[in-house]
């Protein structure tokens, strides 16, 4: 058996787990709810985490296309971003990975894993830490870019008759304007 | 060759950082006051410009919050005051039986993990206090009770907390007592303003609203002037030049909208719609430059600053001779005047019975206020077939709309918005059952929340309604997100931006606009924003 095989048929035990780990960064009240309301709509954070990891589990088993895997990636790192974690935190969910994979092939008597295969393993994992890292600060910029998008949205009418007032000749004007 | 690893342990991996929570009870867990979650304090001169006690620059991440030596008995002698004033207060600190219904109720929760955020729990940091204060077993049991000492940290958690929450009431939907949270924060943030515990973001409005009539400030020239600059945008869109008029005594309607609706894009594009509908109906109708605001920061304060605040609505009906009032596309302005404004600054018995002019229905849900929403006016036009519309020009539009908790939950303006944005377009899409109607998600920032410095909580507590807007936009295609609020038209754009790029931000009568066949106009190339209308993209 190849560790992909082995992945693939422990898949839900790993996603459980994995699961079960994130939300436990969380306090005990909140993992209760998190993990208990299936209501997406309830309960959008757990949701996006279940869904996320699921699909990050997928590229994982087999190459680790960062391109397809970013959009899941970035599905919670975008929530942890806003949440009350340092970067360090907001990311470690991926290195919880390890542990959880690791825990599986020791429990399993049947299967033993080539130093090799776990080593590519474990950069596969490290390459999405990597590209986390890269995500969680793209949400960050985006919150400041919303904030100054906000303030320009919040004043444009005022500076632009502001401008024509003066006789400033670049103020543009709303209908030649794209939002 | 196989071999059988040895597995580190999981703590063993990322050994120096413990990210489990620690497990104690929400008394002994210190709250934080971390930045992005806060807004700035308020500044001196504001609270003295409306006379708010203990008016000092303050910054709530400074230890030292400069609150006068006796705040702890002006804070007590504060919540005395109210239990006596409000029954409901009284009743809303004794009967809750912490059944858990609301907890997760709640857009901060569900977008922070905060247990704090719960409105059980946002309710219980007040709670505490007055078992420890107002009642036998707590003076007696303390902590066993539930009861706690008002210390200054209690203090600080009471004030981040209090403006963690919206006011936005959607707990109160699943409260089998009909416990409001709302209501209990409204009533912690009134007794922090005795302390001059106020934020910037509210305060520099409130001091503006009381000396200028509106939230920026601005003076007539300017209101009239970005009226006038929208004029000139209508007629470059339609060919055809609006004629609206100000403070002009003996008009028959006073118009009174959000000041954001006047200077912050999208909501300027609202106010374009206003303009070009009132014009082609011909209605007689005035702005006035004076009840230039029809939100109301104050509220976010205290119940008297709201009053003083709102008195200039009446007060200037009165004084132009009008006989009703229409009312913008507003949230927080609609549950103030249609819950509070009779008690305030009534009888208006100066006015008379909504009337349409138009189709001649009498509006007797406003036989007390003499105010009526924009929405329902316009959706009985409609009704009665007196609009001109084509609704192709909006087809590149894909709508769903979100209820603003105040129209929804606080008045109960559930359909009117719906009829008009169907009326004027051809796709919309609504959001699942348990996010709109009166079950709605706040946007996240309402109340005063809207300040940049805390965009991480109004990210969190915008979550869940982005989250319903993301599965319409994934489902049917939706980028459009229409409400009839202009925080939400602020504040939402904002928050797209950040879960659901692509879905963009508009008022009702933009599109109105946009769709309605006008007299004497050109050939329409754009819409209001300047974009091509769906076909003309080639010109
Ligand atoms: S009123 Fe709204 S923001 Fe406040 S606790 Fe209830 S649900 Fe949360
Ligand atoms: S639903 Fe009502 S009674 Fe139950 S915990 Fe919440 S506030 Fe208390």
């Amino acid at each position: 058996m190849t560790l992909e095989t082995f992945l693939s048929e422990k898949k839900p035990a790993i996603a459980e787990k994995w699961f079960h780990l994130i939300l436990a960064t969380y306090p005990a009240d909140t993992s209760n709810f998190l993990k208990n309301q299936k209501d997406r709509f309830t309960n959008p954070v757990g949701h996006t985490i279940h869904q996320g990891i699921e699909e990050i589990l997928d590229e994982l088993i087999h190459v680790v296309d960062i391109g397809k895997v970013s959009p899941f990636l970035d599905s919670i790192l975008r929530v942890r971003a806003v949440q009350d974690f340092t970067p360090s935190q907001a990311v470690s969910f991926i290195f919880s990975l390890k542990s959880v994979i690791r825990e599986e092939l020791e429990g399993d008597k049947n299967f033993a894993v080539s130093p090799g295969e776990l080593r590519e393993l474990d950069s596969r994992i490290d390459s999405l830490a990597l590209a986390s890292f890269d995500i969680f600060e793209r949400c960050r910029e985006k919150l400041y870019e919303i904030k100054a998008n906000e303030l320009r949205r919040m004043t444009f009418r005022l500076v632009q008759r502001a401008n024509e007032l003066g006789g400033e000749p670049d103020a543009e004007s709303p209908p030649e304007r794209k939002q | 060759m196989a071999t059988k690893v040895t597995t580190p342990k999981p703590d063993q991996l990322v050994t120096s950082i413990d990210f489990t929570p620690p497990k104690t009870g929400w008394m002994d867990t210190p709250t934080i006051i971390k930045p992005g979650t806060f807004c700035w304090g308020a500044k001196g001169k504001n609270l003295a410009t409306v006379e708010f006690p203990n008016a000092r620059d303050w910054n709530p991440s400074d230890q030292d919050w400069k609150l006068p030596e006796n705040w702890q008995e002006i804070f007590l002698k504060g919540m005395e005051d109210l239990l006596g004033k409000y029954r409901s207060f009284k009743v809303f600190m004794d009967i809750c039986v912490r059944c858990g219904a609301c907890a997760d109720k709640c857009h901060f929760f569900i977008g922070s993990g905060d247990p704090k955020n719960m409105p059980v729990g946002r309710a219980e940091l007040l709670r505490s206090v007055y078992r420890k204060y107002f009642t036998a077993s707590g003076k007696m049991l303390g902590k066993v009770a539930g009861a706690r000492e008002l210390t200054v940290d209690v203090l600080k958690e009471l004030w981040y907390y209090a403006y963690q929450c919206t006011e936005c009431r959607r707990c109160s939907l699943y409260c089998p007592y009909g416990i409001d949270t709302a209501e209990i924060t409204i009533m912690c943030r009134e007794m922090l303003n005795l302390l001059g515990l106020n934020t910037d973001w509210i305060s520099g409005p409130v001091a503006n609203c009381y000396m200028k009539g509106n939230h920026l400030g601005l003076e007539p020239h300017a209101i009239m002037n970005s009226i006038e600059g929208m004029i000139d945008d209508i007629e470059t869109v339609t060919g055809v030049r609006v004629n609206p008029s100000f403070n002009r005594k003996g008009a028959e309607i006073l118009f009174v909208t959000p000041s954001g609706d006047l200077f912050a894009d999208p909501g300027t594009f609202t106010c374009m719609g206003y303009l070009a509908l009132f014009h082609e109906l011909g209605l007689d109708y005035t702005w006035s430059t004076y009840a230039s605001e029809g939100g109301n920061f104050g509220f976010f304060t205290s119940n008297e600053m709201a009053k003083r605040l709102n008195s200039k609505i009446y007060a200037e009906a009165k004084r132009l001779g009008v006989k009703y009032i229409i009312g913008g596309e507003c949230g927080h302005m609609w549950r103030v005047l249609h819950q509070y404004m009779d008690t305030w600054n009534g009888p208006a018995d100066f006015l008379e019975v909504p009337v349409s002019p138009i189709t001649g229905t009498r509006f007797d849900t406003a036989k007390v206020l003499k105010m009526i929403h924009i929405t329902e006016f316009t959706a009985d036009l409609i009704k009665h077939g007196k609009l001109k519309l084509d609704p192709s020009r909006n087809d590149d539009l894909v709508v769903t709309y979100h209820d603003s908790c105040n129209t929804s939950r606080g008045m109960g303006l559930l359909d009117e918005p719906r009829y008009v944005i169907k009326s004027v377009c051809n796709n919309f899409y609504e959001m699942p059952e348990n996010t709109i109607r009166e079950q709605t998600f706040c946007c996240g920032s309402g109340t005063g929340l809207n300040a940049s410095e805390n965009m991480e909580l109004r990210m969190r507590g915008g979550f869940p309604r982005a989250n319903a807007v993301k599965h319409v936009k994934e489902k049917h295609g939706v980028n459009m997100l229409a409400n009839i609020c202009a925080i939400d038209r602020a504040t939402l754009s904002a928050s797209m931006d950040y879960w659901v790029p692509g879905v963009r931000v508009t008022g009702v009568h933009e599109m109105v606009a946009n769709a309605l066949i006008m007299k004497g106009e050109k050939e329409r190339e754009t819409n209001l924003r300047g974009e091509p209308l769906p076909g003309k993209e080639g010109n």
